[in-house]
Order: C-alpha cells, then sequence, then structure tokens
C-alpha cells in the first residue's frame, strides 16, 4: 500500500506538472466564462420571475425547472452531442462554458429572484413617492441593497462552478479533473499522488471563495443596514 | 390643488372605496381620520397613484393624474411620509434627503446638501446627517421621512398614519415638527389616529367609514356639534 504513494511517483508527477497546471488553468476558465454567462443568464431571468408579466413570469418558471432537475452530466452530453451530431466542431470549453452557464444561471435567477423579493414593498412606494421611474428605482435603490444580501450565496454558487467542471471529463474536457484521470490512466497509474494534487487544487481554488462568502455574510448579519 | 371625483377602488370582490369626492385646496390643512379598514390610507394613497383608482379621476393642480404623468406630477407636486417611514436603509441620512432632488435635476448636488441640513435643522437632526437609518429610533426616522419629503420642495404633502408605528414616546416629537409645518404654506393631508394633532391643525376633517366620507367639517363642528349617529359612536369611543 505504501507504493502508492512512493516518492518516484512524485517525482513523475513533478516532471509532468505542467499537465496539471494546464488543466486547472481549462477549470478556471470555463469557471469564468461560466460564471459570466451564469450572472447574465441569472440576473436577466431572476428580474423576469420578479415581473408582473406573466410570459416573462412563466418563462424564466420553465427554465429553471428545466436546469436544476435535470443532471449536469446529461445536460453537457446533450449539449455536446446536439452540435457533433447537427455537424459542428465544438471545443469542449465552450460545451462546458455553455453547460455550466445555464446550469448555474438556472440556480443564481433564483437567487437573485429572493434578492428582489427581500427588499419591502415600501421601498418601493417611497420611490415612487419621490417620482423615480421603475429603472432608477432598480438602479439606486433595490439593487445595491439586493447585492449585499445575494452576495454570499452567491460566492457557493461560483464554488459550485468550479467544482462541477469536473463534469466535462466525460466529453475530454481537458479540466482538471480529466487530465488527472487521463495522466493517470495513460502512465504510471500513479493516482495516489494524482488525485490528492488535484484535490488540493480545488481545495486552494475554492477555499477562498467560500470562506470569503461566510465573512460576507457574518458581515450582513452583523450590520444589518 | 387635488381633487378627487368619483373615485372607487375595489379589490376584487372587496369594494373599499365608493364614490369619494374630495377637494384640497392651496394651502389647506386637511386631516382624514375614521375606524380601522374605512378606506382613509386608500384615498390618500390614490392622491399619489400608489393606489390606481378602479374608477374615478384624479386631479393635481389642474391636470389629470394618468399612468402616463404619475411619475412627472407627483415629483413635481407631491411629498408623501409613510407610517413605516421607508427610508433608503444602505444611504446615510444626508444621501436619503438629496438623491431625488439631485436625481431629477431639481438641484446641484450642493444647493441639496444645503436644503438638506436646512431641513435637517428644522427636525431637529442635522447632528445625524452622516448615520445610516437603522442608528435611528423610529421617531428620529420618522423625522428624517419628513425632512426627505421636505428637500423635493412639493406644494403638497401626504402624511399616511404617520405616527401608527411608533412607540408611545416618540410621537410627539413627530407631531411637534407636523404642527411646526402646519404653520408653513404648504397643503397638507394627514390620515392619523391622532385626534389631538387632528383638532389643533386641521382646516377641515374627514370622517370616513366604510368607504364612504360620512362627515366632513371643521374641528369645531365635528367634535363639537355632530349630528352624525356613526361619528358620535366613533367619537365616544377614541375620546
Amino acid at each position: 500500500m505504501t507504493d502508492v504513494f512512493a516518492l518516484w511517483r512524485w517525482q513523475y508527477l513533478w516532471n509532468d506538472r505542467m499537465v496539471f497546471i494546464k488543466g486547472l488553468w481549462t477549470t478556471i476558465i470555463i469557471a469564468a466564462g461560466g460564471l459570466m454567462l451564469a450572472l447574465l443568464l441569472g440576473f436577466t431571468f431572476g428580474l423576469m420571475a420578479t415581473s408582473r408579466n406573466k410570459i416573462a413570469k412563466s418563462f424564466a418558471r420553465v427554465y429553471l425547472e428545466i436546469f436544476r432537475n435535470i443532471p449536469l452530466t446529461l445536460q453537457v452530453l446533450f449539449i455536446y452531442y446536439s452540435f457533433i451530431y447537427s455537424g459542428v466542431k465544438i471545443s469542449p470549453t465552450i460545451v462546458g462554458i455553455m453547460a455550466l452557464g445555464l446550469c448555474i444561471g438556472a440556480l443564481i435567477s433564483e437567487i437573485v429572484r429572493g434578492g428582489i423579493e427581500a427588499i419591502p414593498k415600501g421601498q418601493y412606494e417611497a420611490t415612487a413617492a419621490q417620482g423615480l421611474t421603475t429603472l432608477q428605482t432598480m438602479r439606486i435603490v433595490v439593487l445595491p441593497q439586493m447585492i449585499k444580501i445575494i452576495m454570499p450565496p452567491l460566492a457557493t454558487q461560483l464554488a459550485v462552478l468550479v467544482l462541477n467542471t469536473c463534469v466535462l471529463q466525460m466529453i475530454a474536457g481537458n479540466d482538471l479533473m480529466y487530465v488527472t484521470s487521463n495522466w493517470v490512466a495513460n502512465g504510471t497509474l500513479s493516482y495516489g499522488p494524482a488525485y490528492l494534487v488535484c484535490g488540493l487544487l480545488f481545495f486552494a481554488v475554492c477555499y477562498p471563495i467560500t470562506s470569503m462568502a461566510r465573512r460576507q455574510e457574518r458581515l450582513h448579519l452583523g450590520t444589518r443596514r | 390643488m387635488i381633487k378627487l371625483i368619483d373615485v372607487n377602488k375595489s379589490y376584487g370582490d372587496l369594494h373599499v372605496l365608493k364614490n369619494v369626492n374630495i377637494e384640497v385646496k392651496e394651502g389647506e390643512k386637511l386631516v382624514i381620520i375614521g375606524p380601522s379598514g374605512s378606506g382613509k390610507s386608500t384615498t390618500i394613497r390614490c392622491m399619489n397613484f400608489l393606489e390606481k383608482p378602479t374608477s374615478g379621476e384624479v386631479w393635481i393642480n389642474g391636470e389629470r393624474l394618468t399612468d402616463k404623468n404619475k411619475t412627472r406630477l407627483v415629483r413635481d407636486n407631491i411629498g408623501m411620509v409613510f407610517q413605516q417611514f421607508n427610508l433608503y436603509p444602505h444611504m446615510t441620512i444626508l444621501k436619503n434627503l438629496t438623491m431625488a432632488p439631485v436625481l431629477h435635476r431639481l438641484m446641484t448636488k450642493e444647493e441639496a446638501q444645503e436644503v438638506a441640513y436646512h431641513y435637517l435643522d428644522l427636525v431637529g437632526l442635522r447632528a445625524k446627517a452622516d448615520a445610516y437609518p437603522n442608528m435611528l429610533s423610529g421617531g428620529q426616522q420618522q423625522r428624517v421621512a419628513i425632512a426627505r419629503a421636505l428637500c423635493m420642495k412639493s406644494k403638497i404633502l401626504l402624511f399616511d398614519e404617520p405616527t401608527s408605528a411608533l412607540d408611545p414616546e416618540m410621537v410627539q416629537e413627530v407631531l411637534d415638527v407636523m404642527i411646526k409645518l402646519s404653520k408653513e404654506n404648504i397643503t397638507m393631508v394627514t390620515v392619523t389616529h391622532e385626534m389631538g394633532f387632528a383638532r389643533e391643525v386641521a382646516d377641515r376633517i374627514i370622517f370616513m367609514d366604510d368607504g364612504r366620507i360620512l362627515e366632513e367639517g371643521t374641528p369645531d363642528e365635528f367634535f363639537n356639534h355632530t349630528k352624525n349617529e356613526r361619528t358620535k359612536a366613533f367619537l365616544s369611543k377614541i375620546l
């Protein structure tokens, strides 16, 4: 058993370190792209979910229910093979950004809706009484208060997004998880050091995000303004 | 200044305002009283379209209030003070006062701050300019809310039960500010349960019950010489 973590395996991994660094980089790119898309979709559909327009509202609802009730892996495969079979060659990175963006976007839309609904009705009445337009009300009064409320759950979703880049190994996504497994399978079967390093890298990226979320939350509960 | 003509308001089957007609003259201090659920809050909220009447007309300063012009008409003419204060919790007191006037380009930032300090002096809270609303007591917050409404330089101020959410010992500090204001030439419409205030400040009192105006008159007529049985019953309970 001690052979799993034998020294030569670590040396071997060190020699191939660029593989892991590239994998991590791909994961970060996918997470960053996915976050942009997820924020865009999340805010758009979250705002739609709170609108008085019934069509917009149900549209947002359908989006949310589809993407939060189907496994992410299946979404990735579906998007990937849809493109492949329609003859479009698509990079797994783009598929990853799309799938994660769509999925996490749905979860963020729910966070945004909750955040907006947490703003008391009196705030809207105060701005109406002061002659602010709907857009001004959103920009000056609702969004600034809402951002504070949703920051912690939003940061949590960002960590979830980074971790979920793992599902891209199904389509050879060159993400950190994929390159790790690949490196193990095609080499010396040094899965001990490989998985340990892979886990540490994920932890190193996500821990600062989640602990920031927790600090933010405490801060928010502390001052309540 | 304000005219309600045959205003009706229904929520589904619930008919809360029934043919309400009110005309408020310039500079007049009108107080609306009545039991809970009588429609007095709905009435005052129709005056700036926080509630849109189901039927009937609202006129402000010779212009008919519609969905299209309400933002401008309300901004230019009417300020409001709410039962729950509704200050903006993420802004300092000073910013609460200056935000809308600066946004609407009624004044520059410097002018707005000068005006804000003037009204903070009036309500006795200049020292709180840099505080946030949650650091203030209820009475202080409501005085700030009054100053905020004044900063818009509106000619009409609506007060929707301004003291109902306050602890008893804070009611008077808010009423004192309102009494001070009543000496100015602004048009005030107040919904309240404070009979002492109504007696002292009102030019005219409107008594509402079950969505209708039952009686209107001067404080003297209303408190001392009413013939209306419903009014008598109401007054006997609260005086």
